[in-house]
């Protein structure tokens, strides 16, 4: 008997410290949750309602359930008879933007990768003055450094007037407003993404490997593709989400450098919300988006986990 | 207990009618972006003894947009004419009675009687203009009065072209071009139009709002603009011509109107009267640099703008077309004209 008081006692302590634990737990954990909550959960939870909604007459939305929004980003009444057909129009908007990012992505890989290589190899002390040079372009704004870069292509650019200057070309070269314009754009905007996980990772690269790959009679090129690249896969990896995810929602550069002949996502969004007066329509393209980013996330989990029982 | 309740009552009137007084002294305009004169908001702040507050939007939309999800705090909006008739519907506009105002007698009676607020109960005039296009006169030298130019366009002028990026300004210059009337719901008569944006469309080389740049830089040497931008293009490059096509062009107008529940309701009357006042008119006009509907106005107005070409209109010219409102199936139609023009 007494034996066992002092144990219930104990176990209550216990139990009393692990109650006051949550509490605790509770209350330190609810700025975040309030915060993910109001910022994150609830206007996704707005966008979700909405595009399940019937757009208003000016704007805005009636309270009607409807799932037109969905069928119509494959489907149309035919804009001339009443029949349903499949709609290429979003469709390819969407195919586009994905080109443009994946070629965005490609471009800054081809580019950081070897930028971020030369900088992990430099002596240690001068290392962090080269990645300051490459985070530098943040301190300026996107809409400013794209600006920028508009004035540099354009047909009376700086390029144009150096390359006619010095009799290369007779008449500009017409960069600004193309495609091509819009990859410049887009690589310029996000090669810093690209090179600071790539750097990360071949920071702490084993150079005596690099040299047991020579010595096992490897050229420069089996070295690079058998040793580096594997070793700095993910930085890569993280690097390329890093671009692609951002290239594809990317409003600015398009808009700036494209010249708005041909609509991107983030513009087709747009657009619904202004001129076109369809809410539930932008809500749904915009979780659409959304979805495909997810896919992308998903699909990069799926490869690493399935790496890592690979390796173990 | 009694005293006590009655005390509170009595210090929280005194707070209410302090902080109403307050209040008096403010008023909270929302107007598109670089379109208010300073001068004239100086000069209405040092009359009355009140504080007025900026803010800005690029398209009537996006102002709608924002008065409709409710609580924005503003008094005062400058919406477009079709607007106007969209807001009155929808019960957003006071109707303020600007007809029963002392200095309406200085409303031109040509803008008294208009379709989007008539005899005027809610708006008056703010500033009004036309949509068309401009060419740089040293490039191409023939006749610029036709919209041939934008959709059929000659050598020089191919790969040269900006267009506004509006879906409305867009179709109905092609509505136009080819003859047919505006808020067209006839789907042959809109199978032709968009034939003919997509044939048309890979000699233009840009689509977007930032005319006076576009034109300024050289990136374009014609351009669809509203008449004040392009006024304000041709001050950089003088031989730019603002055109008056012979198929017919767009005309608008801003008006001044009070939202309804505006908080400094007795402030936005004072401005709606303040701004009928010719000379206050005329000052916002020298800033935007486009027409006013207020009588006497030109006694104020810097003397280029009463001769500029982009506001006095030829006598040749054809009467500007007022676009009212499309119904949704046509805006529906036109929403797909203009996702397949743009895919």
């Amino acid at each position: 008997m007494s034996g066992r008081e002092p144990q219930t006692a104990l176990a209550a302590a216990i139990e009393q410290n692990r109650r006051n634990e949550r509490v605790t737990r509770a209350w330190l954990l609810a700025p975040a949750l309030t915060i993910i909550l109001a910022i994150s959960i609830l206007p996704l939870g707005i966008t979700v309602v909405y595009s399940f909604l019937t757009p208003g007459t000016y704007g805005g939305v009636t309270w009607e359930f409807s799932t037109d929004s969905y069928v119509q980003f494959l489907f149309q009444r035919d804009i001339f008879d009443d029949s349903l057909v499949f709609n290429s129009a979003y469709v390819s908007i969407f195919l586009r933007s994905i080109g443009l990012a994946l070629g965005a992505t490609l471009g800054a890989l081809i580019l950081g990768f070897p930028t971020a290589y030369f900088i992990a190899t430099k002596p240690r002390e001068q290392r962090n003055i080269w990645l300051f040079l490459i985070t530098l372009p943040f301190w300026t704004n996107l809409l400013i450094r794209t600006y920028a870069m508009l004035l540099i292509i354009r047909d009376e650019g700086i390029i144009n007037i150096m390359l006619m200057k010095a009799g290369i070309i007779s008449s500009p070269l017409t960069i600004l407003y193309t495609d091509t314009a819009v990859f410049i754009g887009l690589i310029y905007s996000f090669l810093p993404f690209m090179v600071l996980p790539i750097y990360a990772s071949l920071e702490k690269l084993d150079f005596s490997l690099v040299e047991a790959g020579y010595d096992l009679y490897a050229n420069r090129l089996k070295v690079l593709f058998h040793v580096i690249v594997p070793l700095a896969k993910p930085g890569i990896v993280a690097g390329c989400i890093l671009v692609f995810i951002p290239g594809l929602g990317a409003y600015i550069t398009p808009e700036l450098l494209g010249g708005g002949k041909k609509l991107m996502i983030g513009n087709m969004i747009a657009m619904q919300f202004g001129a076109s007066r369809n809410w539930p329509f932008g809500s749904a393209a915009a979780l659409i988006l959304m979805a495909l980013v997810i896919l992308v996330l998903l699909a990069n989990a799926l490869a690493a986990r399935r790496g890592a029982s690979n390796n173990g | 207990m009694k005293t006590v309740l009655r005390l509170l009552a009595t210090a929280s009137a005194v707070a209410f009618a302090s902080s109403a007084a307050m209040a008096a002294g403010e008023l909270n305009v929302y107007n598109w972006g670089n379109y208010t004169s300073p001068e004239m908001i100086k000069k209405f702040e040092e009359k009355f003894d009140v504080k007025v507050n900026l803010d800005g939007y690029d398209s009537n939309e996006a102002m709608l947009a924002k008065v409709k999800a409710g609580d924005t705090g503003y008094d005062i909006v400058v919406p477009g004419d079709y607007m106007i008739k969209v807001m009155i519907g929808e019960g957003l506009l006071e109707e303020v009675k600007p007809n029963e105002m002392e200095n309406f007698k200085n409303v031109d009676p040509n803008w008294v009687d208009v379709w989007w607020d008539p005899g005027r109960n809610y708006s008056i005039p703010y500033q009004w203009g036309t949509t068309s296009f401009t060419v740089d006169t040293a490039i191409y030298d023939g006749d610029i009065d036709t919209l041939a130019l934008l959709f059929d366009p000659p050598e020089v002028l191919k790969g040269r072209i900006n267009m506004l990026n509006d879906m409305n300004d867009v179709i109905n210059a092609g509505l136009r071009y080819l003859g047919y009337g505006r808020c067209n719901g006839n789907q042959d008569e809109l199978r032709e139009v968009l034939a003919l944006l997509s044939k048309a469309k890979p000699h233009w080389r840009t689509m977007d709002y930032a005319v006076i740049e576009k034109l300024t830089s050289k990136d374009v040497d014609i351009s669809q603009s509203w008449n004040g931008a392009a006024m304000r293009a041709r001050a950089q490059r003088p031989t730019l011509k603002y055109a008056y096509p012979k198929e017919g062009f767009t005309g608008w107008m801003d008006n001044v109107a009070v939202l309804k529940g505006a908080p400094n309701l007795d402030n936005a009357k004072l401005f709606i009267n303040f701004m009928m006042d010719p000379e206050n008119a005329g000052l916002t006009s020298n800033f935007a640099r486009y027409a006013n509907g207020i009588l006497g106005s030109d006694k104020f107005m810097e003397p280029e703008m009463l001769s500029a070409p982009e506001i006095v209109m030829p006598a040749s010219a054809p009467a500007p077309d007022f676009v009212t409102p499309c119904p949704q199936e046509v805006v529906d139609l036109y929403n797909k004209i203009w996702t397949q023009l743009k895919q």
